[in-house]
Order: structure tokens, then sequence, then C-alpha cells
């Protein structure tokens, strides 16, 4: 009997010991593969500032992104951009009647649509849709062997696609921001509208009393830093794809979690630093 | 064994010297050596990993070896800066595996790309529509010349990014893997337009290969890579009635 117990507790132990030598490993090699990661992403971005200054400029080429990615996302950025004013003037309303406080409706829409809802919704959207894109884009391209074959050509493919590309959603992400947030708020204003018989002119002049210049050029900034984000990750990923078709779908998965997280940790960081400003 | 006595007598345009290149505990190449002449059809056969894709990306500086010299017309590619290595990069066409050609541009486009760099090598008033035409005219695809690569068969997208590496006017084209994934007809046309630019052009030519009727027809030359070295050199009439048994097994297909 002694033994059996004996047995069965040294065997729990072995089990127990086992089991948590290899949640360890596991979480020790995952942190070492992120923390790779995140020291070759940042060697990619000192890469990308010294070869943004450096020529030939790429023109044609980031013209031709900027449209691609600026024309190609107004849609998908008005469309949501619209959806989120309607819905946060549906489900504020009645707690603001509730406590006779509609009138303020259009300054709380605004702010927070301005400041925070508007830049971060709108990035999300285009690190779905441009980030996933550039990743995929640039990893079949490794995959195909038409980087290579660029370099071969005497093209430097970094400048050319990378380059191009990081400016390119730097460049229009706050454009967009700008257009979803006014969509937004034509969104809001409806709802006011319908609700509340709101006139547009009323509507507006709130808007636009309540909001000042600490409010618009931190989101504007902030806005910027998200374009960054979504060029760099989603050239990183598709830049150093791995081989196969495989790769490529990995690539712009990853490029699409990888950013999303970044910019939460971002848009904290830019919180927290308007914060000081406004302490200040 | 010997390469064609007449042809080991004329100016060496490409030369290796000790390869060794690794990835960790994988040792690839452990002390390649080539050389290839002025005019010359050199091929290499190997198994598949047996390196030669990756020697041929050694070459054109794609990839960097461990140790060893690269020597293209008499340059020192190892030793090269980047603008030297493009400018070098301009006289070495290298048609890839799987065509390579740039999705989201036209036939036109592909074909205009290289020259935007090299402007130096044809003056500053080039006439890139003549070239483009004149290129793709020696593939027989001038018809194709408005088309996507997604609208080209697979033999179409080989002759064109052949095209791409002609516009270039390239003194030594590299070739890797040139007749797979094609059925036997389509690479029966790509062996003959090889051997025609070749004679039209008088190029020297560096074929990496499976297939042995390929070699057969085009080879000056072979070298078979065999455990990341040059096994054995010859002609391919010398190599395919070798004894050795490493060296039989290539032509037993």
């Amino acid at each position: 009997m002694i033994i059996i117990l004996n047995s069965s507790v040294i065997l729990y132990i072995w089990i127990s010991i086992s089991l948590r030598m290899l949640v360890y490993t596991n979480i020790g090699a995952q942190l070492k593969s992120f923390f790779i990661e995140i020291g070759e992403l940042s060697y990619f971005t000192i890469r990308f500032f010294k070869e943004v200054l450096k020529r030939p400029f790429e023109f044609k080429e980031l013209i031709r992104q900027c449209y691609n990615m600026g024309n190609r996302s107004l849609l998908l950025v008005g469309i949501t951009g619209f959806i989120i004013g309607l819905v946060l003037t549906l489900q504020t309303r009645p707690t603001l009647m509730e406590f006779g406080a509609v009138s303020w409706m259009p300054s709380m829409v605004g702010i927070s649509i301005v400041r925070e809802i508007g830049p971060i919704i709108t990035a999300l959207v285009c690190a779905g849709r441009i980030g996933s894109g550039i990743g995929a884009e640039l990893g079949s391209m490794r995959v195909t062997e038409q980087i290579d074959a660029m370099e071969v050509s005497g093209t430097n493919p970094f400048k050319y696609l990378v380059v191009t590309r990081v400016l390119a959603v730097t460049l229009m992400l706050p454009l967009l921001v700008i257009v979803g947030d006014a969509i937004a708020l034509f969104g809001s204003y409806l709802v006011e509208n319908i609700k509340g018989n709101v006139s547009f002119m009323l509507y507006f002049n709130q808007v636009f009393d309540s909001l000042e210049f600490g409010d618009i050029i931190p989101a504007t900034v902030k806005s910027f830093f998200f374009g960054l984000a979504i060029g760099l990750v989603g050239c990183f990923k598709g830049y150093y794809c791995e081989k196969g078709t495989a790769g490529v779908g990995k690539a712009a998965n990853s490029a699409v979690v990888f950013t999303s997280l970044l910019l939460f940790i971002i848009d904290f960081i830019a919180v927290f630093v308007t914060d000081i400003f406004y302490d200040l | 064994m010997m390469p064609n006595a007449n042809i080991s007598n004329r100016e060496i345009v490409l030369e290796i010297k000790n390869l060794y290149k690794s990835f960790g505990d994988n040792n690839v190449l452990n002390g390649f050596n080539m050389k290839l002449h002025q005019g010359e059809n050199l091929v290499i056969m190997g198994k598949s990993g047996s390196g030669k894709s990756v020697m041929i990306k050694c070459l054109v500086g794609l990839m960097e070896a461990d140790s060893g010299s690269i020597s293209v017309m008499h340059q020192d590619i190892t030793k090269l800066d980047q603008k030297a290595l493009d400018i070098l990069r301009a006289d070495i066409g290298f048609l890839f595996q799987g065509s390579a050609l740039y999705d989201s541009m036209t036939v036109r486009e592909n074909l205009e790309f290289p020259l935007r760099r090299h402007t130096k090598k044809f003056g500053e008033h080039i006439d890139t529509e003549k070239m483009v035409i004149e290129a793709l005219s020696s593939v027989g695809l001038v018809s194709a010349i408005d088309l996507m690569p997604s609208e080209l068969s697979g033999g179409m997208k080989r002759r064109v990014a052949l095209s791409r590496t002609l516009i270039l006017q390239p003194k030594i084209i590299l070739y890797d893997e040139p007749t797979s994934g094609l059925d036997p007809i389509t690479a029966k046309e790509i062996i003959i337009l090889m051997q025609d630019i070749q004679k039209k052009y008088g190029t020297s030519s560096l074929i990496i290969t499976h297939d042995v009727d390929c070699a057969r027809v085009i080879s000056d030359s072979m070298i078979l890579l065999i455990d990341g070295t040059d096994y054995a050199v010859g002609t391919f009439k010398e190599l395919s009635a070798s004894e050795d048994p490493k060296i039989k097994a290539f032509f037993k297909q």
C-alpha cells in the first residue's frame, strides 16, 4: 500500500514538473522569438529612415501607392465612420436624456470621435485593409523571386517597394482619419436631426465650439504614427516572408495582428504624452 | 576530364574559386570551383538541394558567400560596393526559375523596368520603345506587349522573362532551371531560343538544370555539383560515358 502511494506521489511530482518545464520552455521560446522579431523590426525601421533620405526618390511609385491606399480605402473608412457616428449617438442618447444633458451630445460625440474613436477605428480598418494587402503583396513578390529580380536589375527593392509604401500609408492615414471623422460626425448629426430635430448649423456649431487645437493636433500626430506602424509592420512581414504560399498567408495575417497590437500601444503612449502636456 | 579545348583557350568571363556557403549546420557549398569562358554554354547539374540555386545567387550578389572568390569579368564581386555591383549587374542577365515577372506591371513595363537604372550604359536619351520591341521580337512575343503576366501561359512568361533579361544586352546570362515546369514541346522551344540568343548576341551562358535533354543539346561543357563540390567536369559526352556510379545516376533518367 505504502509503495503504491509513494509511487503515485512520485508519478504526480514527475508529471507536474514535466508539465511546468514544458510550459516554461514554450513560453520562453515564444518570448525569445517575440524579442528577436522586435529587434529585427527595429533594424528594419532604422533602415527605412536611412533609405528615405537617399537618392533616387521614387516619386511616381509613391504617388501610385498614395492613390491605391488613400482612394481605395475611402469607401471602407467612410462606411465605418458613418456607422460609428450613428451607433455612438443612438446608444448615448437615452443615458444623456435621463440626466437632461442631451444638448451636450454634439460636444461629447465631437470630442470622443476627434480625439480617440476616429483615429483608432480608421487605423484598425486600414491595418486590415492596407497592412494585410502590403504583407500579402510583398510576401508573394518574395516567394516568386520578384524582389530578387528587382535587385538583379539594379533597382534597390527596399527603396522601391518598402519606402514608397510606408511613406504612402503615413501620409494617407491622417487624411483618411479626417474624412472618417467628418463622416462619423455627419452620421451622428443625422440621428440628432431625426430624433431631436437639431439643425445642421446648430449641431456643427456646438461640435466646433467644444473642439480645441489641443484635441485636433495630438490626434493628427497620432495618426501619422499609426500610418507609420501599419506600413512598417506590413512591409516587414511581407519583405521577410517565409517560402511558400503558406508563408504569404502567414505574412498577411501576422501583419494585421501585430499592427493592431502596436496601434493600441502607440495610442496608449500618445494619450499618456498628451495628458502630460495638458497638465503642464 | 577537361572541357572543350577550343573553348578553354578563350577569355574567362566568370570564375569561382573555393566557394563555401552554409546555413547553420548544413554545408551547402564545400569549396566549389568553376570557370565560364567567352561564348561558352556551361551546364551545371545537381540533385535538388545540392546548392545550385545558392551558387547562382552568390554569383549575382543576392546571397553572401561564407568564403571564396567570385570574379565576374575580372571584378571580384565579393569586394564590390553596392553601386559598382549594380553597374556590373547590367552585364549579367538572370532568368529566374519561375520567370519572376512583376505581377502588377504589363509586359511593356516589365521590360522597361531594368532600363530605368541603367541609363549610363545606353545614354540618357534611350529609345525605350524601340528596345522593348526589339527584345520582344527576339522571343517572338511582340503581340503580348500590353498584356499582364497573369494573361500569359507558362512558356510565354518564360519567353517574356528572357526578353527582359536581354533588354540590358548582357554579356553573361544565368539560367536557373530554364525548362522546369514546362511541357516537353515548350521546353524544346525555350532551348532553341537560348541557342538562337547565344548565336545572335554571342553571350556566355551558365545554365542550371535537371533536364538531361537540355544539357545534351545546349552544353559545351558540364559540371556535376555533388556534395557542394565540382565533383565532375567535362563535356556531356565524356560525363555520360563515365562509369562512376554518382555520375551515372544523373544520366539514367
